[in-house]
C-alpha cells in the first residue's frame, strides 16, 4: 500500500514542475467550468447540449489539430482559417452541383497546395512563418471572394451531410473523426520519424539540421500536412452547417490559436502536443457553450478568444513552463 | 596555417550603381512599374486630381506605417493596429456625437491608443511572449469592444467641423499631408536623434546584449508599441473624417497594407535594419498599387490576394538578398 503509494510519489516527481501546472490548471479550468454554468443554466446539464458540446470541441479540434503540429516546429499558421474558408467554398460550390468526389477531393487539394506554398515560403524562402502565413491569410481571401463573387451556396447533399451533422452508434459523426485524427496524429508525433523530426526542429532547428536532418524538406511536409487538415475540417464544417460563402474562414483563427494555447503547447515550438489540444477545445466549447447559455452577445466572442491567448500564454509564462528558449 | 586562411574567399565585389541597384527598397521597383503601366494604360493616372487623390488615401497608412517600422525595427510586428484605429475611431466619434468637445474624443482616443500599446509593449518586453501572439490576441479584443460600443453599426451624424482633418486645407497643402508630414518629422526626430531611437535599433540587433548591459531595455522596447499606438489613434481622425462615419472593422487588413508598406520600403525583420524614409515610399508604392488596380478596373476582392503576393514576394525577395550579401 504505502509501496504502492511511493512509487507513485516517485513517478510524479519524474514529471517537469511545469507539466504539472500545464496538466493540474487546465484540470481545474475544466471543472471550475462546468461547475459554475451548471450552476448558472438549467440547461447546462442536458444531453442535447453535451452533444452540442462534445461536437463544437470535435470541429474546434480539427481546425486546430494542423496548427498544433506547425506550431510544434516553432512555426505559426496564420492561414488555417483562410484556407479552410477557400477549400470550403470550392467544395461547398461542386458539391452543391452534385459532385461529390470531386468536391471533396478539391477542398483537401485546395488546402493542401495552399500548404506546400506556405512551406516553400517558409523553409526554402526562409521567410518568418508569420509573414508567409499571414501573407497566404488574405490570398485565400481574397481568392475565396473573387470565387464566390459575394453569393452564398446553401443546401448540400443528405449523404455529404452525415459527415457534419449524422450520428453513428449514438454518437455525432464529427466526434468520431476528431477522435480518429486524435490518433493518428498522436501516432504520427511519437512514432514516425517526421514525429521525432517534428520535435526536433521545434527544440533546435540548427541542431536538427547540423545533425543532418533535412529540415527544409519536413518543414514542408508539415505546413503542407497543416493546409491539408484544414482541407479536412473545411468539409465537416460545411457539412455541419449545410453552408458555404466566403466570410466562411474570417473567424476561425483566433479560435484555433486559443485551442492550441489552452492545450498548452508552447508557442516557441518542441513542447506540448496533439492530446493537448484536444483538452483545449473542449475547455474552448465549453466556455463558447457557456456565452451562449449565458445570452453573451456574439461580439463578444473575439475578445473572449483575444484574452484566452493571451491569459492561457501569460499564466504558462508565469507558471513556469519552458516557453522561453533562450 | 590552413587553406581558408591562405586563400581567403572572394567576396564578389559589384560595380557601386549595381550595389545601389540590389540594395534598393522594392517600393521603387513597384513604384516604378506601376507608374509606367499606369501612365501608359490609363489616362487618367498622371493627373494632378488623381495623384492627389493617392497622396490623400495613403495619409493614413503612412502614419499608422511609421509606427509599425519602429515596431518591426524591434524585430517585432504589432497585428493589431489596424483593430485599434477602428476602436479609436468609434470611441472618439461616440464622445463627439454625444455633444463632448473634440478634445475629450481627442484625449480618449489617444488614452485607447496608450493602453494597448501598454498591454502589448510589456507582454512583449516584460514577460517575453511572441509579438504575433500578443498582438493577435489583442487584435480580438480591440476588434470585440469597438463592435460592441456600436452594436455593430457605423457612427454617423458628426459635426461639420469633424471633415476638417480630411478636407481641411491650410496653406494650400490638405491636412493629411500636413499630418503625414507632421508625424514624419517627429518619428525622424525621434528614431535618428534620441537615445529612444538608438535603443529601437539597438533592441533589433542584439537585445540580449542590452539586458546583458543592464541598461532599461524593457522601458523603451514598451515605449515602442505605445508610440505606434499613439500614431494610429490621431490617424483614426482622419480615417472618420475621410469616411464621415465611424466603423468598427474600418481598421481591419490595415495592419496588413501597413506591414507590406514597411518591408517594401526596404526594413527588414532581422537585426534592427531599415529606416522610416523608406516606409514612406513603400506607403506610397501600396497607394499607386491599390490605386492602380482600381483605375484598371480590379476588383477589391483580387486586390487582397495580389497584395499578398507582393508582400511574400518582397520578403522572399530581401531574404535571398540577405542570403547573398
Amino acid at each position: 500500500m504505502s509501496a504502492d503509494a511511493n512509487q507513485l510519489a516517485a513517478r510524479i516527481g519524474t514529471i517537469p514542475s511545469d507539466r504539472i501546472f500545464l496538466i493540474v490548471s487546465r484540470l481545474v479550468a475544466l471543472i471550475l467550468l462546468i461547475t459554475v454554468l451548471s450552476i448558472l443554466s438549467p440547461y447546462f446539464l442536458t444531453v442535447g447540449n453535451f452533444i452540442n458540446v462534445i461536437r463544437q470541441a470535435a470541429l474546434q479540434f480539427m481546425m486546430a489539430a494542423g496548427l498544433t503540429i506547425v506550431v510544434l516546429t516553432g512555426g505559426i499558421d496564420l492561414a488555417v482559417g483562410a484556407i479552410l474558408g477557400l477549400a470550403a467554398c470550392l467544395s461547398a460550390s461542386l458539391i452543391s452541383q452534385g459532385y461529390l468526389m470531386l468536391g471533396a477531393a478539391s477542398a483537401l487539394l485546395c488546402g493542401l497546395a495552399c500548404g506546400l506554398v506556405n512551406g516553400v515560403l517558409v523553409s526554402y524562402g526562409r521567410i518568418p512563418a508569420f509573414i508567409a502565413t499571414y501573407g497566404m491569410l488574405w490570398i485565400a481571401h481574397g481568392l475565396g471572394y473573387v470565387f464566390m463573387k459575394g453569393e452564398v451556396i446553401y443546401g448540400l447533399p443528405d449523404g455529404f451531410r452525415f459527415i457534419g451533422a449524422g450520428f453513428l452508434w449514438g454518437i455525432p459523426a464529427p466526434v468520431l473523426i476528431a477522435t480518429a485524427l486524435l490518433v493518428v496524429l498522436h501516432v504520427l508525433l511519437h512514432m514516425t520519424v517526421l514525429g521525432r523530426a517534428i520535435y526536433a526542429i521545434g527544440g533546435n532547428a540548427t541542431a536538427a539540421r547540423l545533425s543532418g536532418m533535412p529540415v527544409s524538406r519536413r518543414l514542408v511536409m508539415v505546413y503542407a500536412l497543416s493546409g491539408f487538415l484544414s482541407g479536412l475540417a473545411a468539409l465537416v464544417v460545411i457539412a455541419r452547417v449545410n453552408a458555404a460563402d466566403s466570410s466562411l474562414g474570417e473567424d476561425l483563427l483566433l479560435p484555433a490559436i486559443a485551442a492550441v494555447c489552452l492545450g498548452g503547447t508552447s508557442l516557441f515550438g518542441g513542447v506540448g502536443g496533439i492530446a493537448g489540444t484536444a483538452i483545449g477545445s473542449i475547455i474552448l466549447a465549453l466556455i463558447i457553450n457557456g456565452l451562449n447559455l449565458l445570452g453573451v452577445q456574439t461580439f463578444w466572442q473575439n475578445a473572449v478568444m483575444g484574452a484566452i491567448i493571451l491569459l492561457s500564454v501569460l499564466a504558462d509564462q508565469l507558471g513556469g513552463a519552458r516557453l522561453i528558449r533562450q | 596555417m590552413n587553406d581558408t586562411a591562405a586563400h581567403p574567399p572572394q567576396l564578389v565585389q559589384h560595380a557601386p550603381l549595381v550595389q545601389a541597384a540590389i540594395h534598393a527598397p522594392g517600393a521603387l521597383y513597384l513604384l516604378a512599374v506601376m507608374g509606367v503601366i499606369l501612365t501608359l494604360g490609363t489616362p487618367g493616372f498622371f493627373t494632378a486630381a488623381n495623384l492627389t487623390n493617392v497622396a490623400l488615401q495613403v495619409a493614413v497608412l503612412t502614419i499608422v506605417a511609421l509606427g509599425m517600422t519602429l515596431i518591426i525595427l524591434t524585430e517585432g510586428i504589432d497585428l493589431s493596429l489596424g483593430p485599434v484605429l477602428g476602436l479609436c475611431g468609434v470611441a472618439a466619434s461616440l464622445m463627439i456625437v454625444a455633444g463632448y468637445p473634440l478634445a475629450v474624443g481627442i484625449g480618449l482616443a489617444v488614452m485607447i491608443g496608450i493602453c494597448f500599446g501598454l498591454l502589448n509593449g510589456s507582454l512583449i518586453a516584460v514577460v517575453g511572449m511572441p509579438p504575433f501572439i500578443v498582438t493577435l490576441g489583442s487584435f480580438g479584443i480591440a476588434q470585440s469592444i469597438a463592435t460592441v460600443l456600436t452594436q455593430g453599426d457605423s457612427v454617423v451624424n458628426l459635426p461639420a467641423y469633424f471633415r476638417w482633418f480630411n478636407d481641411g486645407i491650410f496653406l494650400d497643402v490638405p491636412v493629411p499631408i500636413w499630418a503625414t508630414f507632421a508625424a514624419f518629422v517627429v518619428t525622424a526626430v525621434l528614431l535618428y536623434r534620441t537615445k529612444f531611437g538608438r535603443y529601437v535599433f539597438a533592441i533589433g540587433g542584439n537585445r540580449q546584449a542590452l539586458l546583458l548591459a543592464g541598461t532599461r531595455v524593457r522601458l523603451y522596447h514598451v515605449a515602442v508599441y505605445v508610440y505606434a499606438g499613439i500614431l494610429t489613434a490621431l490617424a483614426s481622425f482622419i480615417m472618420t473624417a475621410r469616411m464621415n462615419a465611424a466603423h468598427p472593422t474600418i481598421g481591419v487588413g490595415l495592419e496588413f497594407d501597413a506591414i507590406a508598406a514597411v518591408i517594401l520600403g526596404g526594413t527588414s525583420f532581422e537585426k534592427g535594419r531599415g529606416g522610416i524614409a523608406g516606409t514612406v515610399l513603400g506607403a506610397l508604392a501600396v497607394g499607386v498599387l491599390r490605386n492602380g488596380l482600381n483605375l484598371l478596373g480590379v476588383g477589391t476582392e483580387w486586390q487582397v490576394a495580389i497584395v499578398g503576393m507582393v508582400i511574400i514576394a518582397t520578403v522572399g525577395l530581401d531574404s535571398l538578398r540577405r542570403l547573398n550579401a
